[in-house]
């Protein structure tokens, strides 16, 4: 492999320099323009819109979040709020049944109690009656029966 | 190679032989311009394929172009800083992508197909007069954008943090370009020659592998000429306090 060690050698060799690195230097600079006009600031543009979008719709979706969270506790309370209420209206009407209950219960009891003591009152001044009039008849018998013995005698 | 009866044809090494083209007085090596020219026409016909229909939800090659574009910005980012690396990005990514589609496409593009009367195409980047015309861009550019930058308030790093340095940062400032275009050139003639010469010996199955770690070795030495033009300007326009 003779061409392997053409280093120094005046035609040709590795580190042959010559007017290409210059125009590689211009070609390079030039690549460099051309990819920016075409690669570099139009897909800069994209990436970098897309990362305002992704950022703005995050901190909207953030925002609603906090709104969402900040209605829910809200209603949370309301609910608790309503739910005290209704156990309070609860608690009440039950406490109003049994007075109703207890105040028609003890009106009944007082009724019976005063129609027994009526009929009993009835009933005894009719025993009377009854025994009054038995005492009488008793009396008008005895009577009869003694008229009756004297007059036979 | 004449020396073994069965040469295979894709195998024939020409080092150091290049195809002139004169033009005036100044002679450059027509293979490196042609093969760059096919690459860079590849590499903006992608690009316009891929930015041709934009949209919010990408599609096919534009996914690949953000892709691209995505690594570049937090490459240039990450090396040079918040605050110029807008200015930045394009050469930067120019860079990554040039030496990227040089390397790629001399390792996968059977050029040896093609036969030019002297020399062979292959990667732009294994001619040293590529790598020397991109790490001299990448000197410029720094000092560029410390000038720019700076001012002349640019040369307190030549004393930063104390003026013992001054020796070592001029050093540097030949060094930088130096290391950058042979580290570049050496990698991707190395890898050249190693795929030429295994074929040559062995032209079956054990040349496979070093290919895939030519390829390999390609990206990542796109990666860190890149990085390093990126690092060097960033260390420009970097602040001291």
């Amino acid at each position: 492999m003779p061409t392997l060690f053409l280093f120094g050698a005046s035609e040709g060799g590795l580190f042959d320099f010559d007017a290409t690195l210059p125009l590689m230097a211009v070609q390079v600079v030039l690549l460099t323009f051309i990819l920016n006009a075409l690669f570099f600031k139009p897909v800069g543009r994209v990436v970098e819109e897309r990362e305002d979008y992704v950022n703005t719709s995050r901190a909207e979706a953030k925002k609603k979040i906090a709104e969402v969270e900040r209605l829910e506790t809200e209603l949370k309370d309301q609910l608790k709020e309503a739910r005290l209420e209704a156990q309070k209206v609860i608690l009440e009407a039950e406490q109003d049944s049994e007075n109703l209950y207890k105040e028609a219960l003890a009106l009944a009891t007082s009724e019976a109690n005063a129609s027994r003591e009526k009929a009993r009152s009835e009933i005894d001044s009719q025993r009377d009656d009854a025994l009054n009039q038995l005492k009488t008849e008793a009396d008008n018998l005895g009577d009869l029966i003694i008229e009756r013995l004297l007059a036979k005698k | 190679m004449g020396f073994l009866p069965f040469v295979f044809p894709l195998a024939e090494l020409e080092v150091g032989q290049h195809l002139y083209w004169q033009i005036g007085n100044f002679r450059i090596h027509g293979q490196v311009f042609m093969t760059s020219w096919l690459l860079i026409g590849a590499l903006l016909a992608l690009v316009v394929i891929g930015t041709k229909k934009m949209e919010r939800d990408p599609k096919g090659v534009q996914n690949l172009l953000e892709f691209l574009w995505d690594y570049i910005r937090d490459l240039a980012r990450t090396q040079i800083g918040e605050k110029v690396y807008r200015d930045w990005m394009p050469f930067i990514g120019t860079l990554f992508l040039f030496i990227f589609v040089s390397n790629w496409g001399g390792a996968l593009v059977p050029w040896k197909l093609i036969e030019l009367p002297s020399g062979e195409l292959g990667a732009p980047t294994a001619d040293i007069n590529t790598t020397v015309a991109l790490a001299l861009l990448v000197s410029l550019s720094y000092f560029y954008a410390g000038l720019s930058n700076k001012g002349l308030r640019y040369f307190e790093y030549y004393v930063h943090p104390t003026p013992i340095m001054l020796p070592f940062k001029i050093v540097e400032d030949f060094t930088k370009p130096l290391s950058l275009s042979f580290r570049l050139f050496g990698n991707i003639l190395a890898d050249e020659l190693v795929v030429a010469v295994l074929v040559f010996l062995v032209p079956l199955v054990l040349p496979v592998p070093v290919m895939f770690l030519g390829l390999f070795t390609s990206a990542i030495q796109a990666l860190i000429f890149a990085t390093l033009a990126a690092y060097y300007i960033g260390e420009a326009v970097e602040e001291h306090h």
